[in-house]
């Protein structure tokens, strides 16, 4: 009797906790992926309260001091145009995570449920899907991608200032493109897994098509989908800053982590500094947002003792 | 149906000319080049309460007749009779329907779990699906399933990884009865398992049966498991069945070249027994060109010039004893 009061008190105990909460407990048991979770974090902090930080307006121009070396004035220097490159990191921050956030997330988003449609489905559902992906793939990314940001150049969304029309206009062609690569990855997932008795079980218990998907495909496919998500993070700002370089993207005066990026080129050699600023925030960014995948990852898998 | 033995009890299922064949498909267009021919012509039913073995070896089509019954694959032509209804006319919410009262058990107890689901959700999954009671009350079967199986409250948060084979194939077992259904399809339930996990397992449905009234199709390559469970056993070859009768019929007095091939296989523990072994030339012929005649003449010590001619038809030679075979007495 006391042992089947025992066990039913701790049943309910555990039934407590809640799923989120079990996965963020195994979450904190990756080192990395703490360190990555503050990284991140302190980014996002820094681009929200950018006014705050900033010691100078990232637009004043100051052409009598350009190029300065960093001093306790400009703590990391200054631009071409003198301007203060710390105070343009921070807003560029704004941007570039805006961009590489959402470009990753919905592509990832539209990849899964499309690849894991086009797997489960099969069939002439899946031709059609798989056929118009291997299409957009033949086709050169970065021409197509002018194109398009040439035919918008125009184009903007009222009642938005208008670097975040443009960063929302790069987002939305970054996106057109960005989830045929998860599309394919989800796709090749649920091929396999689709035939697997737990799928066929579900079907004799009543379950619909959706529902499959939805709680068998989709869970169980997420494991290299998060790991393409933090590769992507990385890969987004890059992009970015190629498409700002040859005038397309988000263009000076308005920085991004890409653009200045881009601007120092010629000054490579006199004041390396310039570049590594700019590609030090890409590269922390990419490396959190990576740890945070591998933490992700391993929490959600089951199989894993953590 | 009238190839059932003849003591007045109402047929749950009944199998009648069931053909499954599949398309392979080659080249740029993707035609149909050839059939596999998985199962021919199957008839058979199964009576309310009483378990069906069906034996053969590997590739016989089997398993394609156990999940052709429950929709799990789409028929080529045949039908399938449960309480009645034609099971392959039912459109999505009569199918839905049936799901209820017909369940699978599977083979291989590693792949039949959600390896991302607590088991008791997927022992629940069942009651959710068809909205059973309230969150409360399925949760609360779901224990009662997961006792009936031999297992406790707090296994039911825990993963599949978490449990050993025989475990496992409780909890599927678990999940099948969730729904309380009235037949279950057992497709080599414990041919993954130990030996001595076997038995536990055969018993456990052993006992359910009595305490449910439940109907099992029981597909199997063990003759002594099938024997050990089963009221009537089915051998199939081939894609057909070639013989059908009572167990105790079925192992004293087998018919079918082929059956007493299949019987004279099974190890007997007595090293000073001499028995005749009967060995088979050759290997089973592909499916995909199944020969003419009787598919078993190539390799049957006994085939005469008919045999490769001209099928046997499925005939009861005794009462509740078929089989398809011209030398069969």
């Amino acid at each position: 009797m006391a042992v089947a009061e025992l066990q039913s008190e701790s049943l309910a105990t555990i039934k407590e906790e809640s799923w989120f909460l079990i996965i963020l407990r195994r979450f904190l048991r990756h080192k990395l992926a703490v360190v990555g979770m503050i990284v991140a974090f302190l980014f996002v902090l820094m681009a929200l309260f950018a006014p705050l930080i900033a010691p100078y307006d990232p637009y004043e121009q100051n052409l009598g001091n350009s190029y300065a070396n960093p001093s306790a004035e400009h703590i990391l220097g200054t631009d071409e145009l003198g301007r203060d490159v710390f105070s343009r990191l921070l807003y560029a921050a704004r941007l570039s995570l805006f961009v590489t956030v959402t470009v990753n997330f919905i592509s990832e988003t539209i990849g899964v449920l499309v690849g894991a449609t086009s797997g489960y489905f099969g069939k002439w559902v899946d031709s059609l899907i798989q056929r118009t992906v291997e299409f957009l793939l033949t086709l050169p990314t970065l021409p197509l991608l002018l194109f398009f940001s040439a035919m918008l150049r125009g184009v903007t969304i009222p009642g938005l200032p208008d670097e975040w029309s443009k960063a929302i206009i790069i987002s939305g062609v970054l996106i057109a493109f960005g989830w045929l690569g998860s599309t394919r990855l989800v796709r090749g997932m649920v091929l396999s897994l689709r035939e697997q008795d737990f799928a066929q079980a579900a079907r004799a218990l009543g379950a619909n098509s959706w529902t499959i998907i939805a709680r068998h495909m989709i869970p169980n496919a997420m494991a290299p989908v998060i790991v393409n998500l933090t590769l992507g993070l990385g890969g987004v700002i890059v992009l970015e800053a190629a498409l700002s370089f040859l005038g397309f993207g988000i263009t000076p005066p308005v920085p991004t982590w890409g653009n200045m990026l881009q601007n120092v080129q010629e000054r490579m050699w006199q004041q390396p500094w310039l570049a590594f600023y700019p590609g030090l925030c890409i590269f922390l960014t990419s490396l959190s947002f990576n740890y945070i995948g591998d933490g992700l990852r391993d929490a959600l898998d089951p199989r894993l003792k953590l | 149906m009238s190839n059932g033995t003849s003591d007045g009890k109402k047929n749950l299922i009944e199998v009648k000319n069931l053909v499954k064949y599949f398309p392979v498909r080659a080249g740029l267009l993707q035609r149909v080049v050839a059939q596999v021919q998985a199962v021919d012509g199957v008839t058979f039913s199964i009576q309310e309460g009483e378990t069906v073995g069906l034996v053969g070896e590997s590739g016989c089509g089997k398993t394609t007749v156990g999940r052709t019954m429950l929709r799990l694959i789409e028929p080529t032509a045949g039908e399938v009779f449960f309480e009645g209804r034609n099971v392959f006319t039912m459109n999505g919410r009569e199918l839905k329907e049936l799901r209820r009262h017909m369940q699978i058990i599977f083979q291989d107890p590693y792949a039949s779990l959600d390896p991302r689901m607590p088991i008791g959700e997927s022992v629940m999954q069942g009651l959710d699906i068809h909205k059973i009671g309230t969150r409360k009350e399925r949760f609360e079967i779901m224990l009662d399933n997961l006792k009936k199986v031999g297992l406790e409250d707090y296994h039911s948060r825990r993963y599949p990884h978490e449990f050993s084979g025989g475990q496992r194939q409780r909890i599927g077992i678990a999940r099948a009865l969730a729904l309380q259904p009235k037949f279950i399809l057992c497709d080599e339930p414990v041919s993954a398992l130990d030996v001595s996990i076997q038995s536990q397992v055969l018993n456990i449905l052993k006992d359910l049966q009595q305490e449910l009234g439940l109907t099992y199709l029981f597909i199997a390559h063990n003759l002594s498991v099938v024997e050990h469970i089963s009221d009537r056993v089915a051998v199939m070859y081939l894609g057909k069945v070639v013989e059908l009768a009572d167990r105790d019929e079925l192992y004293r007095n087998p018919l079918h070249p082929y059956t007493k091939a299949l019987m004279s296989a099974i190890p007997i523990p007595d090293p000073t027994l001499k028995r005749e072994r009967i060995i088979l030339k050759g290997d089973v012929p592909s499916p995909l060109n199944p020969p003419k005649g009787c598919r078993f003449h190539p390799r049957c010590p006994i085939a005469v010039d008919i045999c490769s001619q001209q099928e046997p038809e499925f005939k009861e030679k005794s009462p509740g004893h078929w089989v398809a075979c011209w030398k069969a007495e």
